[in-house]
């Protein structure tokens, strides 16, 4: 996020797009709410009519995977209508005639017709947009989870600068971030392409930098493998040993049937985690790991602030903290780390070498957490990014247009699928699926689908259907609901049995490898 | 801005306007006891217990309703005040079963009586607000016994129908604090007052269970209730407030980032609630942060190092199982070279795993073939 969870309650008005936040964020929500209680104006887009539509001043309900049209055709309104902050764009941005090339062709009549909507609706979002300022636009894995998602992305940032809501409080792009550490797990460079702190490997320097750090010789100079290419590997042997730590990906990917061949096809796989999963079951090793509130750490949230977490109770049997495992490993592998707990990891080492962390030191957050970029011990931690200028200097347009899912409904297949979280439950359930109460308030999958099709189907509430796909088939109960369109299937992957995963379609977003969760075509019958 | 004074308590203070003389008199460390207040929300005056008497002709009201007043002059705690809040007190303990002895404790052995308490002697059914109750402190403050009072009974039976939230009207003093917790904090909008004077009750949508309102079970009204009306069903009793220790920590599920304060009783977390004033949920949870914590605790967790044999796992030492890694992972290397290892990290787990994982693979392994689900 550029901003800050503390803006919220103080705008004065949000766009959410692909964003059920009430239930996957629930209160981050709360904020937002109490801000529309006191008058901020509220948009939402995304196709389902989700809770938050009920306090919205307008719900946009196009069709999945449309984001970029409906984009382009408010930016078109924009500049058509003269209504885009021209001063924002003339002093702290670049390559604003681009944009302005490709979006002029993107005429709210046409981008309508690829939504699924009134071409007004699009002139009165665009209006309603350039009336306040600034807006804090708000999204999650509605914006990514697609074949565009790179490019949905870039559209909300161009939005945001045509409308000059960029770098000013209670403004600025907020990507949600779906789970607790994913910002963290990208800042300390669990990535296949950049160090802790975002510093390149391709990079000699950087290389230079860590290496001495370290005290190791000739850091490995080119990228890795992204998850999906990993997996590929599996099968054409480029890859032979594969370590998973506390992800169950036999049941998170899309397509489970090819997942667990890739996994079955592993030369040695090793799995470090709190459970037995579907993952697991391919293991040839499994390592037992202490969990949350079992040892103590840092986790940095969607703000960029870093957190304390801390020890309550002692893990179970001879599970091990996370760190200790792979400080054990090394070591058997000739090396021996000085760090022997998650403070001196954190204080002497990640703060040391990621600059943007630099200030940040567990003695100055054992209260309130800090929001990085902290360069020194002295400053405040940063919640509003982009402030005078763009950290990269000058903000860049990059017009982008619109494609549609890699697959979609046709005779055979005529349901979109679409998928998310639900409210009691988080991921597998491996965690939540183990807390009582949880499960008893939402025991299993279903598939939502409209009033509409469900009348046509014959298919009452609660009854059993089988949803296909061309990669495989669930039987699960029919949730009938007016928040999902009709000609859409709207499931999670919470469970099992059920799992929406066993219908998705493994196809990726070229630049980030993000898989399109959002969007394949479905069958719908009663079972 | 001229500044503004008024006196309370026969001190001269200042104060913004707009102000209430409760927020005047917190600013100065002037304590104004409340029940039904709550920060940042619409002052409603249920309960009356802060009330204060100001000099004029409306003697007696409610300060956390009442805008402070340039040479207004108040009293906190004068013989009328007191005088008021002590028939507030007995009236809220003898309308509902608050089986706390503070009803008929003696005033003289109050020592005693928490030294009872504190042996263990508590019976079950003991309100399990015991201690950390605010009409409980109030009462002792006030000396208010309700000693001979008949107990009236409850009209409403306790409601046990959900696994997470038990509502016990009988000890329901109707503050509303719930309700405004509801509405206004976390805008979930699912109860309200229903019925009438001594009918009067908490009730959701249609005065229906909370698992058929548009209840989210995110807990709010269980944090904002100072009394033992409702309360956390996991924690059954466990977590009366001098056997727990307090842990600042940060909630495992999404990317919000809630700072949680477990309630930990022998290295087991009975309860959680919200950090009061922690950034960045102020206080706020929803129903997995404040009841998803007892996974860490289920029988399944795994408990030692496992190898595979055949089709099954056998276990093992950690010596065992760590050789074995180092090793395969060592021959890969020698005859596939380091890019024939990958590596998925943990977009849950702590910073200081993750960095050690991509530090293992970077600085061991000699390969960047490191990623993590960022995408999901
Ligand atoms: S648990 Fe949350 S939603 Fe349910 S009644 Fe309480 S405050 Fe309202
Ligand atoms: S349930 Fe608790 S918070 Fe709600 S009105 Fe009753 S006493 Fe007050
Ligand atoms: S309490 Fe709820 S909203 Fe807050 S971090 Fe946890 S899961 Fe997210
Ligand atoms: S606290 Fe003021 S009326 Fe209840």
């Amino acid at each position: 996020m550029t901003n800050s969870f503390g803006e919220f309650s103080r705008a004065k008005m949000f766009l959410v797009i692909g964003s059920n936040m009430t239930e996957a964020h629930p209160v981050a929500a709360t904020f937002l709410k109490n801000a529309v209680m006191d008058g901020a104006k509220l948009i939402v887009v995304d196709p389902r009519a989700h809770a938050l539509t009920r306090f919205a001043d307008l719900h946009v309900p196009i069709r999945v995977g449309s984001d970029i049209a409906f984009m382009n055709g408010v930016m078109n309104v924009l500049i058509k209508e003269d209504l885009y902050d021209k001063e924002f764009v003339k002093t702290r941005t670049v390559n604003f005639e681009e944009l302005k090339q490709t979006v002029l062709a993107c005429e709210p009549e046409a981008m309508a017709v690829i939504c699924g909507i009134e071409p007004g609706v699009i002139v009165k979002a665009a209006r309603m947009l350039a009336a306040v300022k600034p807006v804090m636009l708000c999204y999650t894995l509605g914006i990514t989870e697609h074949t565009c998602g790179r490019n949905n992305v870039v559209s909300t940032a161009n939005l945001q600068m045509l409308l000059g809501n960029m770098g000013m409080e209670c403004g600025g792009v907020n990507p949600l971030r779906g789970q607790n550490n994913v910002q963290g797990a990208c800042d300390m460079g669990a990535l296949p392409n950049v160090y802790p702190g975002y510093q390149q490997v391709i990079n000699e320097e950087s290389r230079k930098k860590f290496g001495t750090f370290w005290d190791v010789g000739n850091l490995p100079d080119k990228n890795g493998l992204m998850i999906p290419q990993m997996m590929d590997g599996l099968v054409d042997k480029s890859v032979r040993g594969f370590y998973i730590f506390g992800e169950n990906l036999a049941n998170t990917e899309p397509d489970i049937r090819k997942v667990e061949h890739e996994l079955a096809s592993a030369e040695f796989l090793v799995v470090q985690d709190i459970f037995l999963n579907e993952t697991t079951r391919f293991a040839d090793v499994v390592l037992p790991a202490a969990a949350w509130s079992e040892n103590d750490g840092t986790f940095t949230n969607s703000e960029r602030r870093v957190s304390r977490v801390r020890t309550a109770s002692v893990p179970p049997g001879k599970a091990m903290p996370n760190w200790w495992i792979f400080r054990e490993i090394a070591k058997r592998m000739g090396q021996t780390w000085e760090s022997v707990s998650a403070q001196e990891i954190w204080d002497n080492e990640i703060s040391v070498l990621a600059p943007a962390l630099g200030g940040i030191k567990y003695h100055r957050i054992e209260g309130d957490g800090l929001q990085w970029p902290c360069p020194t011990v002295e400053h405040p931690g940063t919640p509003v990014l982009h402030q005078k200028i763009f950290t990269s200097g000058k903000g860049s347009f990059t017009p982008v247009t619109w494609t549609p899912p890699a697959e979609v409904p046709d005779d055979a297949y005529p349901f979109v699928l679409s998928t998310g979280r639900r409210l009691y439950h988080y991921h597998t359930r491996t965690q939540t699926g183990r807390c009582e109460g949880l499960n008893d308030l939402l025991s299993e999958e279903t598939a939502d689908i409209s009033l509409g099709d469900a009348q046509r189907l014959g298919v009452a509430d609660g009854e059993r259907v089988v949803v296909r796909s061309r990669r495989g088939r669930v039987e699960v109960k029919a949730r009938v609901t007016e928040e999902v369109p009709k000609g859409m299937v709207w499931m999670a992957f919470h469970f099992r049995e059920g799992n929406a995963n066993w219908l998705t379609n493994p196809a990726f977003d070229p630049f980030t490898l993000t898989a399109e969760y959002k969007a394949c075509a479905v069958s719908l019958e009663k079972a | 801005m001229t500044d503004s004074f008024m006196v309370i308590n026969n001190r001269e203070v200042r104060f913004e306007p707009g102000q209430t003389i409760l927020e005047v008199a917190g600013a100065n460390n002037i304590e104004i006891p409340t029940l039904c207040h709550l920060k940042g929300t619409t002052p409603t005056g249920a309960c009356r217990i802060c009330v204060v008497e100001v000099e004029g002709p409306d003697k007696l009201v409610p300060s956390c309703a009442e805008p402070a007043r340039v040479g207004m002059v108040v009293q906190t705690e004068s013989a009328e005040v007191i005088k008021a809040r002590r028939s507030i007190l007995r009236l809220m303990l003898s309308s509902g079963n608050h089986n706390c002895d503070i009803k008929d404790y003696d005033t003289k052995d109050w020592t005693q009586d928490q030294l009872r308490l504190l042996s263990g002697e508590t019976p079950q059914e003991l309100c399990p607000a015991w201690g950390d109750c605010k009409l409980q402190d109030l009462a002792f403050k006030y000396q208010v016994k309700a000693v001979g009072q008949p107990l009236s009974e409850c009209k409403y039976p306790m409601e046990t129908g959900n696994p997470l939230i038990v509502r016990d009207f009988s000890r329901c003093i109707l503050c509303g604090r719930c309700v405004q917790a509801c509405r206004e904090v976390q805008v979930n909008n699912a109860i309200d007052f229903g019925y009438r004077g001594a009918d009067a009750k908490i009730i959701a949508g249609t005065d229906v269970s909370l698992k058929d309102s548009d209840c989210v079970f995110c807990g709010e009204c269980i944090q904002v209730c100072p009394v033992g009306a409702l309360f956390e069903k996991k924690a059954k009793n466990g977590a009366r407030p001098w056997e727990t220790q307090k842990i600042r920590t940060t909630c495992p599920y999404c990317g919000v980032g809630c700072q949680q304060i477990l309630h930990v009783k022998d290295g087991t977390i009975m309860k959680v609630t919200g950090a009061e004033d922690g950034k960045p949920n102020l206080g706020r949870l929803c129903v997995k942060g404040r009841f998803g914590y007892d996974f860490i605790y289920s029988k399944e967790r795994l408990k030692t190092p496992l190898i595979r044999e055949g089709e099954t796992f056998r276990s093992a030492s950690w010596d065992e199982a760590l050789n074995l890694v180092a090793h395969r992972f060592s021959k890969i290397i020698d005859t596939h070279g380091p890019d024939a290892l990958a590596g998925v990290s943990c977009a849950r787990s702590i910073n200081e795993d993750s960095y050690q994982m991509q530090k293992l693979f970077r600085a061991v392994f000699k390969t960047n073939n490191i990623d993590h689900c960022a995408r999901t």
